[in-house]
């Protein structure tokens, strides 16, 4: 009975874990597959998008716990901190979507996919050059406390990565399907060439696009920095790679899709990681992926949109 | 006159789609435009709404207002000129109710946008039975309903309605461009364009007829469809 317990909880255990990494994958694909879904581009710095935002969060929080703490409580200075930084990094979103995507919206998709990477190493560069190359440490927004429940360890700033993900997507479908903007997207992602005559201009309904993901990508980049508070330029490059995995995977334009895509990859990296040995894991991980893809080109949730692209 | 177009001129890459036409739409008219298909009949109505650019020289103006300065999604909301186009376009992925209310994305009179939803249920009924579908599975006359309701909606100074009678059974073509007259009953003004020469004729009150982009003719509906030539090429009598 003992080692069966046991194993049970080492499962259990792995389940937390995945979740969580999932939820940063899944929050930030989300960002990757309304632009995508929505404007039919590959926003290729999003990965980087989601790095500013972690400074943008760095810098708030740095400054919040210096001049707040002892003021109000610690769940405050996280909630404020979460607000701002939402807030300012949505700008960066609109800023990418205004200067890099709108002058080229009639141009090839191609030059459109390089400057999204061209956005992202001068964004990655540029916080070199005004930070320098030294790493700095996200500080903890709150005391970490372990929780041992049965068998399993968790601890709250676990919980509360899972949780705020969670309830972040949910706000997210909420805006999407009841609000006129999220209409609006919606409409898009089946034929953006219609919508003007609607009376709606792309030219809000783009960067609004662009600023929920950056938005979202920023609080991720604060989860983040919560569990791996290293930062570093490049932070970006990786996870922005798996959440375009993940955003295709979902399907185009499907958030509930990039969604589940995002904890699948957590769940198969976690669990890969304990069969295999780690150096392994991403080859083994991504090789189930490629196989998925292979069986559903579409995705989980292809969505269906009009073939017509001329009005 | 309400719409005034001089010296249109519209190409597509290399290829010229309207030679410099000129024509007027009096408020409360219904005008059509026929001819045969490539003539360019949608590209008038594209460039009306300001869906594809036009050059230089041409002159569009709608009540005073020049268009040129306004983008398509502000000839919509700001001069209140819908364009119901080819094909529908109908948004699949929503509900029949989420079609109409996009409709009114800029509209601010949340009170008229009500009134106006039950007129368009009013007169298509089918349309408030399905009203919570979506709009991906109704039929092809439900959908052109929807998307002249949701045209309506959008903006009612005027309509610019591109071959509404497309892939409709006849029975049903005659129930929409009855639909159509109770529109225009309501003080807006229609701008047909219209491959189906003989129902447009009947429609309108006057016409023009477009062949290679210019317009070649040009008088009441009743005369046209007397005109030799009109009946020659488009009546198939």
């Amino acid at each position: 009975m003992e080692p069966l317990i046991e194993s049970f909880n080492y499962i259990l255990q792995n389940i937390i874990n995945a979740l969580q990494r999932g939820s940063f994958y899944a929050v930030i694909s989300i960002g990757y597959s309304m632009v995508y879904g929505v404007l039919m581009l590959f926003n290729f710095a999003h990965g980087d998008i989601f790095m500013v935002g972690t400074y943008i969060g760095f810098g708030i929080a740095t400054v919040f716990l210096a001049v707040l703490t002892g003021l109000v409580p610690p769940p405050v200075i996280f909630l404020a901190t979460v607000v701002v930084t939402m807030f300012l990094a949505s700008w960066i979103g609109v800023f990418v979507e205004v200067a890099g995507y709108r002058p080229l919206r009639q141009a090839p998709r191609a030059s459109a996919a390089i400057t999204g990477l061209m956005i992202g190493i001068i964004f990655e560069t540029g916080i070199l050059i005004m930070l320098g190359a030294k790493r700095l440490s996200f500080p903890p927004l709150m005391e970490t406390v372990n929780y041992h429940i049965g068998g399993i360890y968790i601890t709250n700033v676990k919980a509360m990565i899972i949780i705020i993900s969670l309830l972040l997507m949910l706000a997210l479908h909420a805006f999407i399907q009841k609000t006129k903007w999220g209409m609006a997207m919606r409409a898009m992602s089946y034929d953006f060439l219609a919508v003007p005559l609607m009376g709606v201009s792309i030219n809000i309904i783009a960067p609004l696009t662009f600023a929920v993901g950056a938005g979202l990508a920023a609080v991720a980049g604060i989860l983040y920095g919560q569990a791996y508070p290293i930062l570093d330029p490049y932070m970006g490059v990786l996870l922005g790679w798996k959440a375009f995995v993940a955003a295709i995977l979902g399907g185009r334009g499907s958030i509930k899709g990039a969604a589940l895509a995002g904890y699948l990859l957590g769940f198969i990296e976690i669990f890969v990681a304990t069969v295999f040995p780690s150096t392994l894991r991403d080859f083994i991980a991504y090789s189930i992926i490629l196989i998925i893809l292979t069986f559903r080109p579409r995705g989980f949730f292809g969505m269906e949109h009009s073939t017509k692209l001329r009005l | 006159m309400q719409l005034n177009i001089q010296n249109l001129n519209v190409s597509y890459g290399n290829i010229k789609a309207l030679h410099g036409i000129s024509f007027s739409v009096a408020a409360g008219e219904i005008l059509t435009i026929i001819g045969a298909n490539g003539a360019g009949k949608s590209t008038t109505l594209r460039a009306i709404s300001r869906m594809i650019p036009c050059e230089p020289g041409s002159v569009m103006d709608f009540n005073g207002q020049n268009i040129m300065k306004y983008s398509a999604d502000k000839v919509v909301s700001k001069l209140g000129i819908s364009h119901v186009p080819e094909g529908r376009r109908i948004f699949g992925n929503l509900t029949v109710t989420e079609n109409l209310i996009l409709a009114c994305f800029a509209r601010k009179d949340k009170d008229q946008i009500d009134i106006d939803k039950k007129w368009v249920f009013d007169l298509f009924p089918r349309l408030e039975e399905r009203r919570h579908q979506l709009a991906g599975t109704l039929s092809g006359g439900e959908q052109q309903m929807l998307a002249v309701g949701r045209g309506y909606m959008s903006g009612h100074q005027m309509m610019l309605l591109d071959e509404p009678s497309m892939g409709l059974a006849p029975i049903l073509m005659l129930d929409m461009f009855d639909a159509l007259k109770e529109i225009n009953k309501l003080g807006t003004t229609i701008l047909l364009v219209e491959q189906n020469a003989r129902l447009a004729l009947k429609f309108a009150q006057r016409g023009y007829v477009i062949e290679n982009g210019s317009l070649v003719l040009e008088g009441p509906t009743h005369e046209l469809l007397d005109n030799p030539e009109v009946k020659k090429a488009y009546l198939g009598a």
